[in-house]
């Protein structure tokens, strides 16, 4: 018997080789998508300047520990993918009544500020970041990039690129739901 | 002109002069360690061959921490705390690694032990055949067999054909 099944074994291996083969062509995957090792653990400890000429202050680590969820966005005025998620930002702050933060990504003041004059202010409060280090202990690796981070200052998911209706509607919205309960 | 550049032409590097530090020891463990850690956004670069500008920030951040007295253990786990081993583009060993480190010296003792054993099987099997002697009958029908055979036919390279058809001798002799 034991002999027998020993001509399983190509199969068996045929269907473990195809099934790593079948989720590397999975569509909905992204090869870029890299998994954040923040998630659950306290936000980098930083002190961001407000970005003159945007009319909002800038923010700390313990602005983020007051007890509310926080959307932190980072994003940048010569980032095109910013731009078109910015209607999305700009409704689930206004319609949802969802605290959005911003870390503006290695930009010039001057650029960021026409940028949201023109495009509307969903932000309420935004960090100049010009080096970028803090961004880098947050763990961005390009722009745009969404925190969730709950009432005790925790990260509690990363959105890697744009943010679009389907990532709010099954991600977004019900995990902020969940955190304020 | 044109001879000039090719001849003095050097590979284009990514490290831009503005980051290269004074202390020559410092720069040669910045540029080694460099080359150990992945650059996000191109991915299969390092940072130190990547033209991106987060790689340069992170170049320009590694040379900050060994200036202030890291070791170069200690510039990876910083990174590795904020990126992941995913930064790294040798994989640490650890046990969720086991299977990448591990895993094709594994299925090479596999597949040497399955060579082995259809071997040490082949010879068995030889050398069963070897020792089986001949009953009593087969030896009886073997000495018929060969006071049967006419000389000619011993030959060892005799055409079987030839002999089949003229068994006193050979067609075109």
């Amino acid at each position: 018997m034991a002999r027998k099944l020993i001509f399983f074994l190509p199969i068996a291996v045929f269907v473990i080789i195809g099934g790593y083969f079948f989720w590397g062509l999975d569509p909905e995957r992204n090869p870029s998508d890299i998994p954040s090792v923040m998630i659950d653990k306290d936000v980098p400890v930083f002190d961001l300047p407000r970005l003159n000429g945007s009319g909002v202050v800038g923010f700390d680590n313990e602005d983020l520990k007051q007890g509310t969820v926080t959307l932190v966005n980072a994003f940048a005025s010569w980032c095109l993918p910013c731009l078109a998620e910015h209607p999305i930002l700009t409704e689930l702050a206004k319609r949802n009544g969802i605290r959005l933060y911003g870390i503006n990504y290695k930009d010039k003041p001057d650029d960021a500020a026409a940028w949201l004059r023109e495009h509307g202010n969903p932000y309420a409060r935004i960090g100049a970041d010009s080096s970028g280090r803090v961004s880098i202990d947050w763990g961005v690796y390009g722009v745009p990039e969404t925190y969730i981070v709950d009432g005790e200052g925790r990260i509690r998911y990363r959105h890697i690129g744009p943010i679009d209706t389907a990532a709010v509607e099954e991600i977004i919205l019900p995990l902020i739901n969940e955190l304020n309960k | 002109m044109f001879l000039c550049l090719i001849i003095f032409a050097f590979p284009t590097l990514a490290v831009e002069p503005d980051e290269v530090l004074s202390d020559p020891l410092l720069e040669a463990r910045a540029r080694e360690l460099s080359k150990e850690i992945r650059c996000l956004v191109c991915q299969n670069e390092s940072i130190d061959s990547s033209n991106a500008q987060l790689a340069k920030d992170l170049r320009l951040l590694v040379r900050e921490r060994l200036v202030g007295g890291d070791s170069d253990q200690q510039v990876l786990d910083y990174l590795v705390a904020r990126y992941g081993d995913f930064v790294l583009l040798r994989p640490p060993v650890k046990p969720a690694t086991y299977i990448l480190w591990f895993g094709p010296a594994v299925v090479f003792v596999l597949g040497a032990l399955a060579v082995a054993s259809y071997f040490v099987r082949l010879k068995r099997r030889a050398d069963n055949d070897v020792q089986t002697p001949l009953s009593a009958q087969e030896k009886l029908r073997l000495g018929q067999i060969l006071a049967d055979t006419p000389q000619e036919e011993t030959a060892v390279d005799a055409p079987q054909t030839a002999t089949r058809t003229a068994p006193s001798g050979r067609l075109d002799s």
